[in-house]
């Protein structure tokens, strides 16, 4: 059971049981929705910019305990940063999770590095990844809401 | 012209089976041999037997020796391994035919499964006495494949669903049944046992009402077949669907029964090989049932692998299996009954070895993936039945569905990984 401390560490199952940022903006400057029809996640992203930066972030949504620690976690660390620096941390964190032959320097992640042990659960990833495909779409004014199923 | 169906009741008939031993857990397991495997080092506890059910080695065999000594193409060729792979084809419709009781080897349809029947039905004999403001009436615990195909016919014709709702052990509301007919009920479809809830549902009444108001009906049997012994001549039914891997042998086989005179009248499925009589570009006539629904080369090897399967179930005490899964239900009820804030999700009357669940608030994928490294394999998820999750107001469930060769040994790994699961959650 070792292994599976690494994936429920004590920082994402107090996120699963106290999500930050979890309510509606109203009103909100983007909105994006995400849905992982294959086990029936679901999460709503909603941003309020100023200019270029995000002034503030919330989420709503059901799941399990690395999709609704993943979005709380997201929304902490993506607060006050600019679109551009926001993406950056979406494509950090896919790296982190999906190639590991990627020399990411894993301290810039900061709390995000505890879903690294994410990595050896490959049906657990697109819990994880969920929240952050919403933010994205979020930021890309993407309207119907997007799928982790093509 | 001779239909191959001829020259098989030519055949000799085959030997009387030998008596069965008494059921042995045991030695079952013996016979199936992935139960054998360690997964993340712990031996395998494999309890998602309602999503797709293992193999015993005789099928496994089957499959290659069909593959290594009898592969030809069927129903074409005059060559010696046509032949021999026309007559297991064929051999294989018999014994589905046997082993539900139907009145014919023409009332068996072969079709990739549950699903691909019940799209079959839809879309000839629904398509063609299916029409503006008629109705169909379903339960409220179908799964996904005996909704869909339906809504889609509903929306192409401007038809009707007509739901038949539950109470919370999962039951079907049979009063509420009676009030569903009208004059436009042309179809009654509806689960013989719900996947998520193991209810087994009253199918004979359900199907003595509809005859008294004139509407055939089709019973989904995908979750029935592997559990308990299916007569469709005594259910009475007018269309029984199944699938080939929830009982044992391989994906990509299952079966439409239809009673021929349902099937004789219903236009054909899709066109092409097999199912004409005779094409020219002026004319095309069809061939009979069964071939006229079963256009292009077929899934052979499947057949085969369902009919070894049949045998393989005629040769184990079958009712002895079920008795004693059965008891292993009812020990599994009871320890799961033993774990604090886990809440059973179908508790009818009248059930099989399914067992939904939840456990306080913790999500079902974490339940799957911490029991998955104790070895054990349960689904989580909405389990295509999306109106169930609704009934229950949950998103999703846990599920643990039992096979005849699982063991009391299984179940207490279950709760073992259960009570894992509540000590990381806290
Ligand atoms: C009750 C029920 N009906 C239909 C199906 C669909 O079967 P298949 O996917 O084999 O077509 C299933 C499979 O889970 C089922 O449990």
């Amino acid at each position: 059971m070792s292994d599976l401390r690494e994936l429920y560490q004590q920082l994402i199952l107090d996120h699963n049981k106290n999500p930050r940022n979890f309510r509606v903006l109203d009103p909100a400057d983007r909105f994006a929705e995400g849905d992982n029809p294959l086990c029936g996640d679901k999460v709503e992203v909603y941003l309020q910019l100023e200019g270029d930066r995000i002034k503030d972030i919330g989420f709503q949504g059901s799941g399990c305990a690395i999709s609704k620690a993943s979005a709380s976690l997201m929304t902490e660390t993506i607060k006050g940063k600019t679109l551009g620096e926001a993406e950056t941390y979406f494509k950090d964190f896919q790296a982190m999770l999906t190639d590991p032959s990627s020399n990411l320097d894993l301290d810039q992640m900061g709390k995000l590095f505890v879903f690294s042990g994410v990595r050896d659960y490959p049906t657990r990833i697109k819990c994880a990844t969920l929240s952050w495909h919403a933010l994205r779409a979020a930021i890309n004014n993407v309207q119907t809401p997007i799928t982790t199923e093509r | 012209m001779n239909s191959p169906l001829d020259i098989l009741t030519l055949q000799p008939p085959e030997p009387p089976a030998r008596p069965a031993l008494p059921f042995d857990v045991r030695r079952i397991r013996a016979d199936f041999p992935i139960l054998g495997q360690q997964v993340q080092g712990q031996p395998l506890v494999y309890l998602d037997n309602g999503a797709t059910a293992q193999k015993p080695r005789a099928v496994i065999d089957a499959l290659s020796h069909y593959y290594t000594d009898q592969n030809a193409n069927v129903h074409r060729g005059v060559h010696h391994l046509s032949q021999i792979a026309t007559d297991v084809y064929e051999a294989a419709r018999r014994k589905v035919a046997t082993f539900i009781n139907a009145a014919s080897d023409r009332e068996i349809i072969f079709v990739r499964g549950t699903t691909e029947g019940i799209n079959l039905i839809a879309q000839t004999f629904g398509r063609e006495q299916i029409g503006e403001g008629d109705e169909i009436i379903i339960t409220e615990m179908e799964h996904h494949s005996n909704i869909v195909p339906w809504w889609m016919l509903c929306r192409e014709k401007g038809a009707k669903l007509r739901v038949i709702p539950m109470n919370d052990r999962g039951e079907l509301c049979m009063d509420t049944y009676q009030t569903l007919f009208s004059p436009h009920t042309k179809l009654v479809s509806i689960v013989h046992i719900s996947n998520v809830l193991g209810t087994v549902n009253p199918v004979e009444e359900i199907v003595q009402i509809a005859h008294a108001h004139g509407v055939p009906v089709h019973i989904d049997g995908a979750q029935a077949v592997p559990h308990q012994r299916v007569d469709v001549r005594a259910l009475g039914c007018e269309f029984y669907t199944f699938s080939g891997h929830k009982m044992f042998a391989p994906t990509g086989i299952g079966v439409l029964y239809g009673c021929e005179t349902y099937l004789d009248a219903m236009p054909p499925y899709q066109g092409g090989g097999s199912m004409i009589q005779s094409v020219d570009f002026d004319n095309i006539t069809y061939g009979n049932t069964p071939n006229k629904f079963e256009a292009g080369t077929p899934n052979i090897a499947g057949s085969i692998g369902l009919g070894t399967a049949i045998d393989y179930l005629n040769s184990i005490d079958f009712d002895g299996a079920a008795k004693y899964e059965t008891n292993l239900l009812e020990y599994a009820h009871d320890a799961l009954r033993g774990v604090p804030d886990l809440k059973l999700i179908g508790t009818a009357e009248r059930k099989v070895g399914v067992l939904s669940f939840t456990l306080s608030d913790i999500h079902p994928h974490d339940v799957g993936t911490i029991l998955d490294q104790a070895g054990v394999a349960v689904r989580a998820g909405h389990h295509c039945a999306q109106p169930i999750m609704k009934h229950y107001d949950i998103p999703a469930a846990t599920r643990a569905s039992l096979a005849f060769y699982n063991t009391r040994e299984d179940i207490d790994a279950l709760v073992s990984g259960l009570h894992s699961v509540r000590k990381i959650f806290g």
